[in-house]
């Protein structure tokens, strides 16, 4: 019982983890679209208010991936921990 | 400047009051109904009550009561810098007023175009709301915007804009549109159909959630910095929260300030965005014009 329990609980915190690699890839797509940006805005100054709108639109499109990762994340932690517990626990008590 | 009458004053007081007496309210009822706790704690919405219903119960929670509040808060809002509205501006609040309106006009028209000039209050009615509810989190208060149901609500109801504007160049073209460009794509297109709603509420709300994780993760830790560093320190000295004070203020500035406004914006830019462009007005046009000529003939 408690080996499963530790099983349990510490595979939820190493999903959770794992999950949140994926923000290596939003991380990276925003630097890109802030630098694109930022050279943007330097070679036309007077273009400023339309490129950070558009930039800020498009960091928050490739924000999605990683927002689906925290999603994931916390829904191991806070979630299936609980769910898998009563599952555990149901059996144990059925056998 | 017109000198303004008693009943306009009380009028003025009242609209006032009625944009703070809801926050109050709300407040008074987190008071009342968290019970006291030691350490972090990350919680989802509190249910208060639920109403029983013949199929499934109703659970009445803190992120509805929370919207609710907002709702009253942004009505109240708007009457009160629409009062006392002349054609000869004598009002500093008309001018703000006349300034949103302008501006939303303006976005509307150029993100839109012409066709969905009517759209501009739903976009600013979207946008206020969800500005105002991530900004309830200033007040301590839970924000309804890091519960999925109120986020995914909007979300349907985009998706239902989206597709009745698809639908509006009649179900056969709506069809089609999924075989685009090869009858082979279709599951992906269904997909990507259902995806939009999905990965809009899930920007929205995973924006707020994890601002809240993370301030409060940040709170904690900072009180186990402050505690071993003045832990030592005998009677009341050792419990002075050192580092707690300030700097969760800062982020807070960033996560519930800033991310909460720019996710605002965000979701009404794409909901105007989804919106226009489900919308094919050639067609539309097109199909306008074979009607009436048949209706004429």
């Amino acid at each position: 019982m408690e080996l499963a329990l530790g099983i349990i609980l510490g595979c939820c915190a190493l999903g959770a983890g794992m999950a949140m690699i994926a923000g290596i890839g939003p991380g990276i797509g925003e630097g890109n679209a802030v630098a694109s940006a930022c050279e943007a805005i330097a070679r036309q100054p007077e273009s400023k208010g339309s490129v950070t709108t558009t930039m800020l639109m498009g960091c928050a499109i490739a924000e999605t991936t990683g927002l689906y990762a925290l999603v994931i994340a916390i829904l191991l932690i806070f979630v299936a921990p609980n769910i898998l517990v009563d599952i555990l626990v149901e059996t144990m008590q059925a056998l | 400047m017109k000198k303004t009458s008693l009943k306009f004053k009380i009028a003025d007081i009242f609209f006032i009051a009625m944009m703070i007496i809801p926050i109050v309210f709300g407040i008074i009822l987190k008071v009342l109904t968290t019970p006291a706790s030691e350490g972090i704690s990350i919680t989802g919405a509190r249910v208060y009550f639920t109403i029983p219903l013949p199929i499934q119960d109703l659970p009445v929670t803190e992120s509805q009561v929370n919207s609710a509040l907002v709702l009253i808060v942004i009505l109240f809002f708007c009457l009160f810098i629409t009062h006392g509205m002349t054609e000869k501006i004598d009002l500093k609040r008309q001018h703000f007023a006349e300034m949103i309106v302008e501006k939303v006009d303006s976005l509307v028209n150029e993100n839109m175009g012409e066709y969905f000039k009517g759209f501009s209050p739903f976009i600013i009615a979207i946008l206020a709301l969800s500005a105002f509810s991530s900004l309830l989190t200033l007040f301590g208060l839970y924000p309804p915007t890091s519960d999925i149901n109120i986020v995914g609500g909007w979300a349907v109801l985009v998706f239902v804009l989206i597709t009745y504007y698809k639908m509006k160049c009649g179900p056969i073209n709506y069809l089609k549109s999924f075989t685009q460009p090869v009858a082979l794509l279709t599951p992906i297109n269904l997909i990507s159909e259902v995806a939009t709603p999905v990965s809009m509420a899930f920007r929205h709300y995973g924006n707020v959630l994890s601002g809240t994780v993370i301030s409060v993760l940040l709170g904690s830790a900072l009180g186990g910095v402050s505690s071993k560093l003045l832990g030592w320190l005998p009677g009341f000295l050792a419990d002075i929260p050192l580092f707690q004070v300030g700097i969760p203020a800062v982020l807070s500035i960033y996560f519930d300030v800033f991310s909460g406004c720019l996710q605002a914006f965000i979701f009404a830019m794409l909901t105007m965005m989804y919106v226009a462009g489900a919308f094919d007005i050639e067609t539309y046009e097109k199909k306008k014009a074979r009607k009436s000529a048949k209706n004429k003939s």
